[in-house]
C-alpha cells in the first residue's frame, strides 16, 4: 500500500452544470514536493481548497493523514489542523494584528506555551524567511507584497507542520525574492522533512521545486509524474506550457545546474 | 515514514547516565517536536532547569526520533540561550540549530508611555476634526463643480446611477421607516392620551401629534433610520472599492469618482428622503389616530378634518425641506468617510461606523439649528 499523506479519490467538483473536476485520483507521498499545474480555470486551487477541507468536493474523499476531511470527528479535524501549514497566494494576514502577532496566533492558541517562548519562536521564525527584527511591531497594512508573503510563510510554519500547501507561493515577487523564497522552501523542506502540495504558475518555481508535478486538464489529471515524465506527455497544453519559449528557457536552465552538480 | 498512529512515537524524554568517574551525561530521546511536546512541557520545563544548571555536564541528544524547531529552542532555552559545552547530535538535527542564534538578543519593545499622552490626544482629535472638516468641504466643492458642468451639460447626467440609488435608498427603505414610524407614533399619542385626559384637553391631541411629527419627528426619524442604513451601505461599499483597488482603476481610466460615485448619491438622497419623511409622518399620523381613536374615542373623520387647521402648512414644508438637506449630509458624510478607508478590515470597520455616528450627530445639530433659525414659522 503506498503511504499518502494527502489522498484523493474519486473526486468529483461541480458548480452547477460546470464540471470542474471529473473522477480524479491523487495520491501526495511523505516528505515530497508535489506541483499542481493546469490552465486558468482548470480547478488547480479549488482542489487545493478541497485538500485543506476549505471547500467539499461534489463526490469523492479526500484524506489527509488518513483521516477524511468529510467525518465528523471534530477532534481528529482539530488535531490535523495543528499538522499542516497554508501560504495563502495574498498571504491572508490579519490586518488588524501587528507582524509579530500574526505569527504567534497560532502559538497562543495552543495555550500550552509560555509567551518567553512564544516570543523567541517568532522571531526564529521571521529570521527564517528572511524579515528583520524591527519589521515585527509593524501592521501587514504597511508592507510590501513580498514580505507579507515572507510573513504568511512563518505563520505557516508557525506550529511545525508536516505538511505544507502553497498557492502560487511566488506570484507577484521580483525574480531576486522568488529566488530567495524557492531556496528558502527548498531549505525547509529538507531540514523538517516537509511534504508540499503546491499550485503555481511560475515554471522556474514549478521546475526548481517540485518531485513530481501532476497536470490538470480537461476536468481529469493528465498525468503525474516526475518532471521529465511530464515533459514527454503529448497532450497539447502540456506541450504548450512546457515547450513554450518560457518553458523551455526555464527547462534548459535547470538541465544545465543539473549537469554541472553532476560534473563536480 | 510519517507516523500514522501518533501514539506508537516515543515521547520526549530525558534521562541521566553516569557513567563512574566520568562527567553526567543527560540522553535526551523520543518525540522533541511541538505536538510531542505540548502535552509534556509543563513537567519537562522544571527538570530541564535543574539539569541544565549543571553546566559541566554532557548532552546526548542521538537517541531523539523528531526534532523541530520548538523542540530545539526548548533545549536552546534551557541552555541559557547557547549550545551546551558537550553535545551530541545527530547530523541531520544539525541544521535545525542553526536557526536558534538569531533570537538572542532582539525582542519585540512597546513605545514607552508619554506622559504627555492626554494632551497629545485631545489636540489629535481636535486636529482630526478640523481636517475632516477641510476634506467634506473639498468633497463638497468637487460636487458643486461637476454639478455646474452638468447643468452646462445635461447629456451627462447620470441618470441610471441616481434612479438605482433612489431605489436602494428609497424604495427599499419603506418598510423599516414605516414600522418605526407607525410604533411612535401609537407610543406618542398613548402617553399624550393619558395627560390630556386629565385636564379634558382631549381634542388637542390632534395638534400635539401634528405638530411634533410632521415637524419634528417624522424628519428626524427617518434621518437616523436612513443613516444607520444607507449611509453605513454607502460608506461600506465606496470602503470595498479602495481595499480591491476599483477606485484606482477608475481614476486611472479618468472616470470621475465625484461624477460617477458621488453626487448620484447625494442627489438620489435628496430626492429620496422628503419622499420618505411624507411616508414616515404619514405612518406616524395614521399610528397616533388608531391609538387616539382606542384611548380617548376621537373618530377618524375629526381627526383627519381638524389636522389642517392645528398644523399650518408650514410646518410640512419645513419638515420636508429638512429631508432634503439632511439626506444631502448623510450621502456627502457617507461618501467622505467611505473615500478615507484605508485598505485593511480594520479601517473599514472603524469608517463605518464613524460614518454612521457622525452622520446621526449631525443631523441632529442641524435639527436644533432648523428649530432655532424657524422659530416663528409655523407655530400659531
Amino acid at each position: 500500500m503506498e503511504d499518502c499523506v494527502v489522498e484523493v479519490k474519486g473526486l468529483w467538483t461541480q458548480f452547477g452544470d460546470n464540471v470542474v473536476h471529473r473522477d480524479i485520483d491523487l495520491c501526495v507521498r511523505h516528505g515530497e514536493i508535489m506541483s499542481l499545474v493546469g490552465g486558468s480555470g482548470s480547478g488547480k486551487t479549488t482542489m487545493l481548497r478541497q485538500m485543506i477541507g476549505l471547500e467539499n468536493p461534489t463526490r469523492g474523499e479526500v484524506r489527509v493523514f488518513g483521516i477524511p476531511l468529510q467525518s465528523n470527528d471534530s477532534t481528529a479535524l482539530r488535531k490535523l489542523r495543528d499538522r499542516w501549514g497554508m501560504l495563502f497566494q495574498e498571504g491572508a494576514l490579519f490586518s488588524a494584528l501587528t507582524v509579530f502577532d500574526n505569527v504567534a496566533l497560532p502559538m497562543r492558541e495552543l495555550r500550552l506555551l509560555d509567551e518567553g517562548l512564544v516570543h523567541d519562536l517568532v522571531m526564529m521564525k521571521l529570521d527564517m524567511v528572511g524579515i528583520e527584527p524591527r519589521h515585527a511591531s509593524k501592521m501587514p497594512a504597511e508592507l510590501s507584497g513580498g514580505m507579507v508573503k515572507r510573513i504568511a510563510l512563518a505563520r505557516a510554519l508557525a506550529l511545525e507542520p508536516e505538511l505544507l500547501f502553497l498557492d502560487e507561493p511566488t506570484a507577484g515577487l521580483d525574480p531576486d525574492r522568488s529566488e530567495s523564497f524557492v531556496t528558502l522552501i527548498q531549505e525547509l523542506h529538507r531540514e523538517l522533512q516537509l511534504t508540499v502540495v503546491m499550485v503555481t504558475h511560475d515554471l522556474d518555481t514549478l521546475v526548481a521545486l517540485s518531485n513530481r508535478v501532476a497536470v490538470l486538464c480537461d476536468q481529469r489529471l493528465e498525468i503525474v509524474g516526475t518532471l521529465d515524465e511530464v515533459v514527454a506527455d503529448p497532450h497539447p497544453f502540456i506541450r504548450n506550457f512546457f515547450m513554450g519559449e518560457r518553458g523551455r528557457r526555464a527547462l534548459e536552465a535547470v538541465r544545465a545546474v543539473k549537469a554541472i552538480v553532476s560534473m563536480t | 515514514m510519517y507516523p500514522t498512529n501518533p501514539a506508537a512515537l516515543r515521547g520526549p524524554e530525558i534521562r541521566l547516565v553516569s557513567p563512574a568517574g566520568q562527567l553526567r551525561c543527560f540522553v535526551v530521546s523520543g518525540t522533541w517536536n511541538l505536538r510531542g511536546l505540548e502535552s509534556r512541557l509543563r513537567d519537562l520545563n522544571p527538570r530541564l532547569a535543574e539539569y541544565a544548571s549543571d553546566a559541566g555536564a554532557a548532552w546526548d541528544l542521538s537517541e531523539i526520533d523528531v526534532l523541530d524547531h520548538a523542540g530545539a529552542m526548548v533545549l536552546w532555552r534551557a541552555w541559557g540561550r547557547r549550545r551546551a559545552a558537550t553535545l551530541t547530535l545527530k547530523p541531520e538535527h544539525e541544521a535545525v540549530f542553526r536557526h536558534l542564534d538569531i533570537s538572542r538578543q532582539v525582542s519585540v519593545k512597546s513605545a514607552p508611555a508619554d506622559r504627555l499622552w492626554f494632551v497629545v490626544a485631545v489636540g489629535r482629535k481636535v486636529l482630526g476634526l478640523f481636517e475632516h472638516l477641510v476634506a467634506v468641504i473639498i468633497v463638497l466643492g468637487e460636487v458643486v463643480l461637476d454639478a455646474l458642468r452638468l447643468l452646462r451639460h445635461p447629456g451627462g447626467i447620470p441618470w441610471r446611477e441616481i434612479s438605482s440609488n433612489v431605489y436602494r435608498t428609497g424604495t427599499q427603505a419603506l418598510g423599516i421607516t414605516a414600522l418605526v414610524g407607525f410604533l411612535v407614533g401609537v407610543v406618542l399619542s398613548y402617553l399624550s392620551a393619558q395627560q390630556l385626559r386629565v385636564f379634558g384637553a382631549d381634542a388637542f391631541i390632534v395638534n400635539i401629534l401634528g405638530i411634533s411629527v410632521v415637524r419634528e419627528l417624522g424628519p428626524v426619524l427617518a434621518a437616523i433610520l436612513i443613516a444607520g442604513r444607507s449611509g453605513s451601505a454607502i460608506t461600506a461599499q465606496l470602503g470595498v472599492m479602495r481595499v480591491t483597488q476599483e477606485l484606482d482603476a477608475m481614476e486611472v481610466m479618468g472616470i470621475p469618482q465625484t461624477l460617477r460615485l458621488i453626487l448620484p448619491k447625494m442627489l438620489a438622497l435628496a430626492i429620496s428622503m422628503p419622499l420618505i419623511v411624507l411616508w414616515t409622518n404619514a405612518i406616524a399620523l395614521i399610528g397616533g389616530m388608531t391609538s387616539a381613536q382606542l384611548e380617548l374615542g376621537i373618530g377618524y373623520t375629526y381627526f383627519l378634518s381638524s389636522l389642517p387647521d392645528a398644523v399650518p402648512i408650514a410646518n410640512l414644508w419645513l419638515g420636508l425641506g429638512k429631508g432634503v438637506v439632511f439626506g444631502f449630509l448623510i450621502a456627502l458624510l457617507a461618501c467622505h468617510f467611505g473615500l478615507r478607508i484605508e485598505p485593511n478590515t480594520e479601517s473599514l470597520g472603524i469608517g463605518t461606523t464613524s460614518s454612521v455616528v457622525t452622520s446621526i450627530t449631525v443631523v441632529i445639530i442641524v435639527d436644533a439649528i432648523f428649530a432655532i433659525m424657524f422659530k416663528d414659522i409655523g407655530i400659531s
